[in-house]
Order: C-alpha cells, then sequence, then structure tokens
C-alpha cells in the first residue's frame, strides 16, 4: 500500500481502526517486558545505586523529545511540497506528544538530577538545549491554536517546523559551545563506563515500548483531529444551511 | 530595483513619522537598562560585570517591539496584496521591508548603545565592543523575527504569540553577542565568537526572507 492511497482518510480511519488494538496490544507487552527488565534483572550501579534506574525511562523520553520533531518535519515537508491531505494532521496529532515526551525527559532528569548532583536542574548544555526545545514545541502548539482555519495552520505550523528543524542543531552547537566556555571542567557528564549489555537489554526495551506508545498514540491523535475537522465541516455546512432557509 | 527603492524609502518615511518610530525603540531600550540597576542594586562592579548581558537582552527585546506591525500594517490597508503581485521577487521585497526596519529600529539602538554602557559603567573598549557585537547581531534579530511576523501576519492575537516563536530562535545569536563583547573585555579570543556571530548574521539574511516568503505566500490568500 502506497502512502498516496492513505490520501484518503476514510481508508485512513479503516486502517487505524484495525491496527490500533494490536498496536496497544504490543505497547502494553513491550512496557511489560521492558519494566520487568529493569525492575528485576537490570543491576544497581555501583556508585548510582537503584537511581539508575530512572535513565530507562529518561532515555527513551529523550530519543523521542528529538525523534517526534523529526516526524514533524517530514510532515511539514509533506504538507508544503506533495500536498498531502494527512500530513498536517500528522503534524498536529505529533507537537503535543512531543512536548509531553520532551517535558517527561526533563522532569524525569529533574528527579535523577536531585539525588545524584544534588541538585534539581543545573545549566549544563544538554539540559539546556532540551529546555529550548519544549520552548519550541509550545510555540508550535500556540501557533496551531490561534489560527482556526486548520489548512492554514498547519502550512504555517509546517514552515516554523522546518525552521525548527534548520534552527535546532545550531542552537545545539551554540549552547555546547556556551557551557564548555563557562564550565570547562563539568563534573556532570553521564558516560561513566561503557554501558553493559545487563543495562542496554531493558533500555532498548523500554526504547521500543515508548516508540510504539507514540505510533499507538499519534494514530488516534491523527483519527480524532480527522474526526473534529469532520464535526467542523458539519457545523459548518449546518450554519451555511440555516443561513440560506 | 527603483521599485524595492521606493519601498525602502516609503517604509523608512512610514517608521519615522507614525508611533515614533526609531526613538521608541530605544527608548524601550534605555527603560530596560534603567531598570536593571533598580533589580540588582546599584553595585557599579556587578554592572560591570553583567553590562554586556544586559544591553544585549535590551537590545533583543527591543528590536521585537515594532516587528508584530511589519507586516499587519500592510495586510490591514492591503498593501501587502500589491507587493505579493509585483514582479520583484518577493523574498527580497522582504528583505527589502527587513532592511527598513533595521535602519530604523535596529541601527539606533547601536547607536544608543555607547550612551547606555556609561550607564552601565563599561570601559570604552568594553562599549565598542558591544556596540560591534549589535551592530554585527541586530540584522540577524531582524530576520528571525521576519518569520515570525510573516506567520502571525493576519493573526489577532499576533503581538503576543511573535516572541514565543521568535526568542527561542534567537538563543546562538544572544550567546555568540555576549560572549564576543566579552571575549573582547577580558582579553580573550574576540575572533572566533565574532566570526561565528557574524556567519549567524548571513546565515539568517538568507532563511528568514525565504522562510517569511513562503509564510507569506501561504498565510494571505
Amino acid at each position: 500500500m502506497a502512502l498516496i492511497d492513505l490520501a484518503n482518510p476514510t481508508r485512513f480511519l479503516a486502517l487505524v481502526a484495525r491496527a490500533l488494538p494490536w498496536l496497544a496490544a504490543a505497547t502494553a507487552l513491550a512496557f511489560a517486558c521492558g519494566l520487568y527488565l529493569s525492575w528485576f534483572t537490570a543491576p544497581d550501579d555501583y556508585q548510582q545505586g537503584a537511581t539508575v534506574k530512572i535513565m530507562f525511562v529518561h532515555v527513551p523520553n529523550a530519543w523521542l523529545a528529538m525523534g517526534v520533531w523529526t516526524v514533524m518535519s517530514i510532515a511539514s515537508i509533506g504538507t508544503l511540497v506533495w500536498r498531502h491531505p494527512l500530513a498536517d494532521v500528522a503534524a498536529k496529532a505529533a507537537a503535543p506528544l512531543g512536548a509531553a515526551f520532551t517535558f517527561l525527559a526533563l522532569f524525569t532528569g529533574a528527579l535523577w538530577g536531585r539525588p545524584m548532583w544534588g541538585t534539581y536542574w543545573v545549566w549544563d548544555a544538554r539540559l539546556t538545549s532540551v529546555l529550548v526545545l519544549f520552548l519550541m514545541y509550545l510555540g508550535i502548539i500556540a501557533l496551531w491554536r490561534t489560527v482556526d482555519d486548520p489548512s492554514r495552520a498547519g502550512r504555517a505550523a509546517a514552515i516554523l517546523t522546518l525552521v525548527g528543524a534548520v534552527n535546532l542543531p545550531i542552537i545545539k552547537f551554540s549552547v555546547d559551545w556556551w557551557n564548555t566556555l563557562h564550565q570547562p571542567a563539568s563534573v556532570i557528564r553521564l558516560g561513566g563506563p561503557a554501558i553493559h549489555p545487563a543495562i542496554l537489554t531493558p533500555l532498548l526495551t523500554m526504547a521500543l515500548a515508548f516508540g510504539l506508545l507514540f505510533v499507538t498514540l499519534h494514530l488516534a491523535a491523527m483519527r480524532n483531529e480527522i474526526l473534529r475537522r469532520r464535526v467542523r465541516a458539519m457545523g459548518l455546512m449546518q450554519a451555511h444551511a440555516a443561513q440560506g432557509a | 530595483m527603483t521599485a524595492l527603492a521606493a519601498l525602502l524609502v516609503r517604509d523608512m518615511r512610514l517608521a519615522v513619522r507614525i508611533g515614533g518610530g526609531a526613538l521608541m525603540g530605544v527608548l524601550f531600550f534605555l527603560i530596560v537598562v534603567t531598570l536593571t540597576p533598580f533589580a540588582i542594586g546599584p553595585d557599579l562592579v556587578l554592572l560591570k560585570r553583567i553590562g554586556p548581558a544586559i544591553l544585549w537582552i535590551g537590545a533583543l527585546l527591543a528590536s521585537l517591539l515594532a516587528l508584530d506591525r511589519l507586516f499587519a500594517a500592510d495586510h490591514e490597508d492591503g498593501s501587502l496584496d500589491l507587493l505579493l503581485m509585483g514582479s520583484a521577487p518577493l523574498e527580497l521585497t522582504v528583505l527589502t521591508k527587513a532592511l527598513a526596519h533595521w535602519i530604523t529600529t535596529g541601527l539606533p539602538l547601536v547607536i544608543a548603545t555607547p550612551l547606555l554602557g556609561l550607564f552601565l559603567n563599561l570601559e570604552p573598549q568594553a562599549i565598542g565592543a558591544v556596540a560591534l557585537t549589535l551592530l554585527a547581531g541586530t540584522p540577524a534579530l531582524t530576520c528571525i523575527g521576519l518569520i515570525g511576523a510573516a506567520l502571525s501576519v493576519a493573526l489577532r492575537r499576533g503581538g503576543l504569540l511573535l516572541p514565543v516563536l521568535v526568542l527561542p530562535l534567537t538563543v546562538p545569536v544572544l550567546i555568540f553577542g555576549v560572549a564576543a563583547s566579552n571575549a573582547a573585555i577580558t582579553g580573550s579570543g574576540f575572533g572566533a565568537p565574532f566570526m561565528i556571530l557574524c556567519a549567524l548574521t548571513l546565515g539568517s539574511l538568507v532563511l528568514g526572507p525565504l522562510a517569511a516568503g513562503a509564510a507569506l505566500r501561504q498565510g494571505v490568500e
């Protein structure tokens, strides 16, 4: 099935209706495996103790924080170049999810930082650039909410998303440079020993689980958005009919 | 070419005659710089240390002031439609408007910097450094702001949305602007951050008009 076949929202909705239960089940299964592995088989770190297990939630969220922007950028190209009718639906549905994953990455990072570094927040390069990413997600959501016509909002948000995609590496680079300028010998480094398979397996399982969670929620949110637009179109038609009568 | 020149003259004339133009931005800049010592105390040593940062923050906020009217005013009176239909490439038209905006908003901030630097107890060399980095950096701020102005052209609440969209994108300019100023003051490697600042300005001179042009084409139908 080509991507263009999915341009028909009815066909897309049928596919989502068929796929969603399986995806939800796969997500639940992956979370069950991942949580079991992280709680019971992954060893405690010799320095950090049990708090190292925050990593199994924190790292997948951080990966998704960046991954969702990539999804939004691809969808934006779909909106601007191919005018794919579902591309802006995909971009709109992804933005709040990306913001949520970014927030969770920051939040779990803060919870992890408190016992490890003795503070909830430091102006570390990595934290700061994720914070800027979070602000940009909020900007995109604000733009979606300010423009009331969905297709116009979609194109505006697509342009902003692509501008962000160009700028995010520059911001990341500048913030890295800024931080190394101010604190040459940073104590905050996550490197430590190379990752042992006993830690890597649960981590990758949890990453898979969060990835599946994103796909499931994204498809569900796209379905809701399509239905919401139908309701809106029906409301407009009704208003027109009432005016004509 | 003559059309672009006419547009430049028209925009500058409008900016000077309506709404105080250049003076309003400088006045805002002055107020921000005046308020800071009230917040952190009249400590001249501290002010000297964070002076470049205060000047940069003030200039960043002041350069955003008039941005929301950049295209919105033209949209309301219909001249934006004429610009869109004109024979000149839209990107060049947008760049011309950005130039006019910078001359009436950014350049006065740079000119006012030496006076405000005195308030913050900066050395002559530091004042020169801040003024130079602002001269190199404010065009980037204008061009990045251009994108936000074009995106929010037809919005009723555009004035509030614009800083939210634009300010995160200005992080690199702020970082390298302040870093170059501080490097000049401490005498350590002014060249590298200043050149990156110039590179950011050149990059946004390309990206800003392109994205703003696309946004205007999409937004106004």
